[in-house]
C-alpha cells in the first residue's frame, strides 16, 4: 500500500441516474493531492452515472459496481465495496453530503484509520485543513495512517470541468454486506430551482419571514435570480419550510456568488453555513442584527415591502 | 430492550470560540461547558422510548475528563437510569472513541445505541458511523423520528434531497438530528434523584482500548474575518451596487 | 518562620469578566446543574413572554405550573412532592428567575418561602398532606396575609382579629399589597386571636365573607399580579389553623427565607442589567468609537461589576450557614438590604447607560428598576433593615420611641 504516490479513489454522490455536482469537487480536491484519479459508482443501473463520471476532467478510470444491494446505497454495503477495493489506494474521498457523510466513517473504522471529516483545505498528501467549532476555527491535521478517508467540503474546492476526460469504465464485483437494513421511501423535496449547494444564488429567508406561506415571496425572487431557497434553522424548526432547505453548521453549507439573506438574525450557527459566500445582502427590520457585520450590502428594511421592490426592480 | 446512550461534554453552544495566540488549539480556561445538543436529542429520545415502555433501561456514558461526570449526572436528571464515565484526560478522536463504545456494547450488550449525529466541538459526524462498523450492525444517522418494533427499527432520516425512511435490523445503531425531539429541562427532584442513581467509573485501559489519536493537530488558527460592508438606504441602490459594483446580477 | 511562599503563592489565574470571583468554582456539582436547568427554562421560556407580560399587566398563570412542574416551588422541602434541595439552590433559582423578572420571582418566592414553608414548618400532618402537593405542583397558588393598610414594618400593629367561635374562628380585616393574592387558592393569614397573639390560618378561596381585589396602577412588579386579602366575618374551622405558630416568630421565619432568596434574585436582576449595559456600550459608537471605549462608563461598569459580585459572595456566604443551621436573621437583613440596595442602584444606572433606549421596555432595564423600587422596599425596607442591624450594633433599638 502507498500514500502520497497512490491512485486516489472518489466515491460517487448519485442517484442512479444523474451525478451529483458536488462529486466534481470532490474531484478537485483529489487532483490535488495526486493525479490518478478513480471514481467510484456503487448504484443500480447507473451506467449514465459511470459515463458521466468519465468525461469529468482528470478522472482517469471509472470503477462500476452495478447491483441490486447498491440501488439505495445504504452505507453497510457500500462501505464493504470501498474496502474490498481500498488496497489499491492511498486515498478516499467522498464529498461531504448526506451520503458521504454517512458511509465514509464507516469505511475508515473497518480499516482502523481516522477520517479527515469536511476539508477546506489540502497542505500536502497527508496534511489538511477543516473547520471546527462551526467554522470560528481551522484546524490543520496531519494523519499518520497508511490510507487516507477524507469528506471535502465541497464549497471550498472549485468543481472540476464536467467534461474533457476520457477514462474507462470498468465494472467491479459486489461485495456483500447487505441485509441489515433497507429503504422503506423517499419523501424528496421536488424543484425546478437549481439545487442549494450549487446555486449560483440563493435566496434565504429566517423566523422573519413568519410564515411558510410568505416564502412564496423569495420564491419569486428566486425566480427572478435562477437562484436556490434556502433557510435558517429557526425557519426549519417552526415547520415554514423543509429540513433539507437548512443552511448553517449542522445544514447545508452553500457558498454561492450572491447569497441574500431575509429576515435572518444571522446567528453564528448560520454563518458558519454561508459565510463563504462571495457576495453577502442582507435584509433586516433589526439594524442591530448580527447577519449585518458580515453583509456586504446590509438593508435595513420590512422585507415584506423590500422583497417585492426588490422583484420589481430586478 | 437497554438502550446505550454516549454523551459528550463539549464547549457550551453559547460560548463565542477565541482561538488561542499560540495556535494550538482553543480557549477551553474559564469557559462554559455543557452536553453535546445533539446528545442531549439522543437521551431525550431514549428516555422517551423507556416512558413509552419500548425500553427498559437507559445507559448513559461519556469518556473524558472526570469533568464530564456532569454531563452524565445531567442526562441522568432528564431520565437515564445508570451512567458509566470511561476517565481519560487525553484527547480522544472519534474512532478512539468508538473503540471504547464497542467495547462497552460487548459488555452492557443493548440493543439500540443512541447518540448525536455529531459534536459541535469538533463538528466530526463519525462516531456513531464507526461504532456501527466495529459492531457490524446498521446504522440509521440524522434521524429525525425513531419507531422501534420488535426486531426493527424505522428511522426517518434527514437526507440533502429531504428524508428517507429506512428499516434496521435490531440491535443497531442510530444518530439524533435537531429535530429528533425537544429535549426537556432535568428538574430540581430529578437532578436530586440523580445523585442517588448508580454511577461506575472506569478507563480506556480497563476496557484494553488504545485511545492514542491517530491525526495530529498541527496548527489552529482563525478563519478570514469577514469585514462588515456597508448599509445602503433603499432597494434601488441595493440593485445599484450589485449591478455595477458587485457585479453579480 | 510562616510566611508562606513558593510557586503555587505566585502563579496568577485568569479573569472573567462575567464571573470574576469564580462563583461557578464554589458551587457544587448538583448547585450548578439546578443552575443551569433554572437558566435554561427562564431564558427559553420566561424572557419572550415578560415584556409583554410587564406592558399590559397580565400574569401568565401557567408559569406556576411549569415552575412546579421544574421542582421550583418549594424546592427546598423534603417530601410532598417538593425536590428537598438546599438553601443555595434555592438561592440560585431565585437569581435566574429574577434575571427575567423581579415579579416571576416574587410569585415564586411567595409560593415557596411564605405559604409553603409556614405550611410544613407550622401545620399538621393533615395540613401538609393537603395542601403541598398542589402547591409544589403549581396546581394551587397560594398568598401570603400579613402586612396591612396601617402596619407595614410594624406587624405587631396589625388590626385582623381572629374571633374564637364554635368549631373555629371568625377573621375580620384586610391585608395589602399581597402578591398573588387575586388568583389564589390558598390565603395564609396572620391574625391577632381573642388573648392578643398572632395566629397563622389557612383560608381557601370561596369561603363565605373573603375576597381578593387586584390592585390596579402598579408601576412595579407588572408581570405579577397583586392583591389586597378583604375578611370579612370569613369562619374558619379549627383545623385550618397552623397548630405550631404563636406569635410574631411565625411570620417572621417565613420572611426570613423569602428575604434571604430575594438577596440573590436582586443580584440575578442587577447581573442582567450589568450585562446589557456592558453590550450596549460595546454596540454603540459615538464620536466614531464604542461608549465603552470612555472612561466614565468603565467606571460605572466597575462598580457594577464589584457590588456584584461581593453581594453573590454574602448571598453564598449566607446560604452556606443556613444549610449548615448557623444563620442570624441579622445576616440575612445584611444581605437583603445591601444586595437590594445595590441592584435598585445598578438598574438606574444601567437605564442610563443605555440612553434614550433605556426607556423602552425591549431594552428590559427601565423594567427591572421600577421593579427593583418595590423589591427594595418590601419584606422589610432598606431603612428597617437598617434598624435591625443598628439594634444587633449597638444593643439600643431605634424602631419605636
Amino acid at each position: 500500500m502507498t500514500s502520497s504516490n497512490g491512485a486516489i479513489l472518489v466515491l460517487a454522490d448519485h442517484d442512479n441516474a444523474t451525478l451529483k455536482p458536488a462529486t466534481l469537487n470532490a474531484v478537485a480536491a483529489a487532483s490535488r493531492i495526486g493525479s490518478d484519479i478513480h471514481v467510484l459508482v456503487a448504484g443500480k443501473g447507473a451506467r449514465a452515472v459511470a459515463d458521466t463520471a468519465a468525461e469529468v476532467a482528470g478522472v482517469t478510470r471509472v470503477l462500476l459496481a452495478d447491483a441490486a444491494e447498491y440501488e439505495h446505497r445504504l452505507p453497510e454495503p457500500v462501505a464493504a465495496l470501498v474496502i474490498s477495493l481500498v488496497p489499491a489506494y492511498g486515498h478516499v474521498l467522498a464529498a461531504a453530503t448526506s451520503e458521504g457523510k454517512n458511509v465514509m466513517p464507516r469505511v475508515a473504522a473497518l480499516l482502523d484509520v481516522a477520517q479527515i471529516s469536511d476539508i477546506t483545505g489540502i497542505v500536502s498528501a497527508d496534511t489538511f485543513e477543516r473547520p471546527v467549532y462551526a467554522g470560528n476555527a481551522i484546524a490543520t491535521v496531519q494523519s499518520r495512517d497508511p490510507v487516507k478517508i477524507i469528506t471535502v467540503r465541497a464549497t471550498a474546492f472549485e468543481a472540476a470541468a464536467a467534461t474533457g476526460g476520457a477514462a474507462a469504465v470498468e465494472s467491479v464485483a459486489a461485495a456483500g454486506g447487505g441485509g441489515l437494513s433497507k429503504l422503506l421511501g423517499q419523501e424528496l423535496t421536488k424543484s425546478e430551482r437549481p439545487e442549494l449547494t450549487q446555486a449560483r444564488v440563493v435566496v434565504s429567508g429566517g423566523r422573519g419571514m413568519q410564515s411558510g406561506e410568505n416564502f412564496t415571496l423569495l420564491e419569486a425572487l428566486a425566480d427572478k435570480l435562477g437562484a436556490a431557497v434556502g433557510a435558517s434553522r429557526a425557519a426549519v424548526d417552526a415547520g415554514f419550510v423543509p429540513n433539507d432547505y437548512q443552511v448553517g453548521q449542522t445544514g447545508k453549507i452553500v457558498a454561492p456568488e450572491l447569497y441574500i439573506a431575509v429576515g435572518i438574525s444571522g446567528a453564528i450557527q448560520h454563518l458558519a453555513g454561508m459565510k463563504d459566500s462571495k457576495v453577502i445582502v442582507a435584509i433586516n427590520k433589526d439594524e442591530e442584527a448580527p447577519i449585518f457585520q458580515v453583509a456586504d450590502y446590509g438593508l435595513v428594511a420590512d422585507l415584506f415591502k423590500a422583497v417585492p421592490e426588490l422583484v420589481a426592480a430586478l | 430492550m437497554k438502550i446505550l446512550v454516549p454523551v459528550k461534554r463539549v464547549v457550551d453552544y453559547n460560548v463565542k470560540i477565541r482561538v488561542k495566540a499560540d495556535g494550538t488549539g482553543v480557549e477551553t480556561a474559564s469557559v462554559k461547558f455543557s452536553m453535546n445538543p445533539f446528545d442531549e436529542i439522543a437521551v431525550e429520545e431514549a428516555v422517551r422510548l423507556k416512558e413509552a415502555g419500548k425500553a427498559t433501561e437507559v445507559v448513559v456514558v461519556s469518556l473524558g475528563p472526570s469533568a464530564a461526570q456532569e454531563t452524565l449526572r445531567t442526562a441522568l436528571a432528564m431520565g437515564a437510569d445508570r451512567a458509566i464515565l470511561v476517565q481519560t484526560d487525553a484527547e480522544v478522536q472519534p474512532l478512539a472513541v468508538a473503540k471504547v463504545l464497542k467495547a462497552l456494547v460487548d459488555k452492557e450488550q443493548p440493543r439500540i445505541v443512541l447518540l448525536g449525529k455529531q459534536a459541535i466541538d469538533d463538528d466530526c459526524n463519525q462516531t456513531g458511523q464507526m461504532l456501527a462498523a466495529l459492531l457490524g450492525w446498521p446504522q440509521g444517522t440524522f434521524a429525525s423520528k425513531v419507531a422501534v418494533g420488535d426486531d426493527a427499527l424505522t428511522v426517518t432520516r434527514e437526507i440533502d434531497g429531504g428524508l428517507e425512511t429506512i428499516e434496521l435490523t435490531l440491535p443497531a445503531v442510530v444518530t439524533a438530528d435537531l429535530r429528533l425531539n425537544e429535549p426537556r429541562y432535568a428538574s430540581l427532584p430529578n437532578i436530586m434523584k440523580a445523585k442517588k442513581k448508580p454511577f461506575e467509573t472506569l478507563t480506556p485501559g480497563s476496557l484494553g482500548v488504545d485511545v492514542t489519536p491517530r491525526l495530529t493537530t498541527l496548527k489552529v488558527v482563525e478563519p478570514p474575518r469577514r469585514k462588515a460592508g456597508v448599509k445602503v438606504a433603499d432597494v434601488a441602490a441595493l440593485v445599484d451596487k450589485l449591478k455595477n459594483d458587485a457585479r453579480v446580477i | 518562620m510562616v510566611t508562606k511562599t513558593g510557586p503555587s503563592s505566585a502563579k496568577l489565574g485568569s479573569f472573567a469578566w462575567d464571573d470574576p470571583l469564580l462563583l461557578d468554582d464554589q458551587l457544587t456539582e448538583d448547585e450548578r446543574m439546578i443552575r443551569d436547568a433554572a437558566r435554561a427554562y427562564c431564558q427559553d421560556h420566561l424572557l419572550p413572554r415578560v415584556v409583554e407580560a410587564n406592558r399590559y399587566e397580565v400574569f401568565h398563570r401557567e408559569i406556576m405550573n411549569e415552575m412546579g412542574e421544574l421542582g421550583f416551588l418549594g424546592s427546598t422541602i423534603e417530601g410532598y412532592g417538593c425536590a428537598g434541595v438546599n438553601y443555595v439552590s434555592y438561592g440560585l433559582v431565585a437569581r435566574e428567575v429574577e434575571r427575567v423578572d423581579s415579579g416571576y420571582r416574587s410569585a415564586m418566592s411567595v409560593q415557596s418561602s411564605l405559604v409553603m414553608h409556614p405550611i410544613h414548618a407550622y401545620g399538621s400532618e393533615a395540613q401538609r398532606e393537603k395542601y403541598l402537593p398542589k402547591l409544589a405542583a403549581g396546581e394551587w397558588v397560594g398568598c401570603f396575609g400579613l402586612t396591612e393598610p396601617d402596619a407595614g414594618s410594624d406587624p405587631a400593629g396589625m388590626k385582623t382579629r381572629a374571633r374564637s367561635a364554635d368549631g373555629g374562628y371568625i377573621l375580620t380585616g384586610s391585608k395589602m399589597w399581597i402578591t398573588n393574592a387575586p388568583i389564589s387558592d390558598v390565603f395564609v393569614v396572620w391574625a391577632k386571636n381573642d388573648a392578643g397573639r398572632i395566629n397563622g390560618f389557612v383560608l381557601e378561596k370561596g369561603m363565605k365573607g373573603l375576597s381578593a381585589p387586584k390592585i390596579e396602577g402598579k408601576f412595579s412588579l407588572r408581570a405579577s399580579i397583586t392583591g389586597e386579602i378583604v375578611m370579612d366575618e370569613v369562619f374558619v374551622p379549627e383545623e385550618n389553623r397552623l397548630p405550631n405558630a404563636d406569635g410574631l416568630s411565625g411570620p417572621f421565619g417565613c420572611l426570613n427565607r423569602a428575604r434571604y432568596g430575594i438577596a440573590w434574585g436582586a443580584m440575578g436582576a442587577a447581573e442582567f442589567c450589568f450585562h446589557q449595559a456592558r453590550q450596549y456600550q460595546l454596540d454603540r459608537k459615538q464620536f466614531g468609537r464604542p461608549l465603552a471605549a470612555n472612561q466614565i462608563p468603565q467606571l460605572k461598569l466597575a462598580n457594577m461589576e464589584t457590588e456584584i459580585a461581593l453581594g453573590l459572595q454574602a448571598a453564598l456566604r449566607v446560604g452556606r450557614l443556613m444549610d449548615e443551621g448557623r444563620v442570624a436573621p441579622e445576616m440575612i437583613s445584611l444581605i437583603k438590604r445591601n444586595n437590594c440596595g445595590k441592584a435598585l442602584d445598578i438598574a438606574r444606572v444601567a437605564r442610563d447607560m443605555h440612553g434614550g433606549n433605556g426607556i423602552a421596555d425591549e431594552f428590559h432595564v427601565i423594567r427591572h428598576a421600577m421593579n427593583l423600587e418595590a423589591v427594595n422596599t418590601y419584606e422589610g425596607t432598606h431603612d428597617v433593615h437598617a434598624l435591625i442591624l443598628g439594634r444587633a450594633i449597638t444593643g439600643l433599638q431605634a424602631f419605636a420611641p
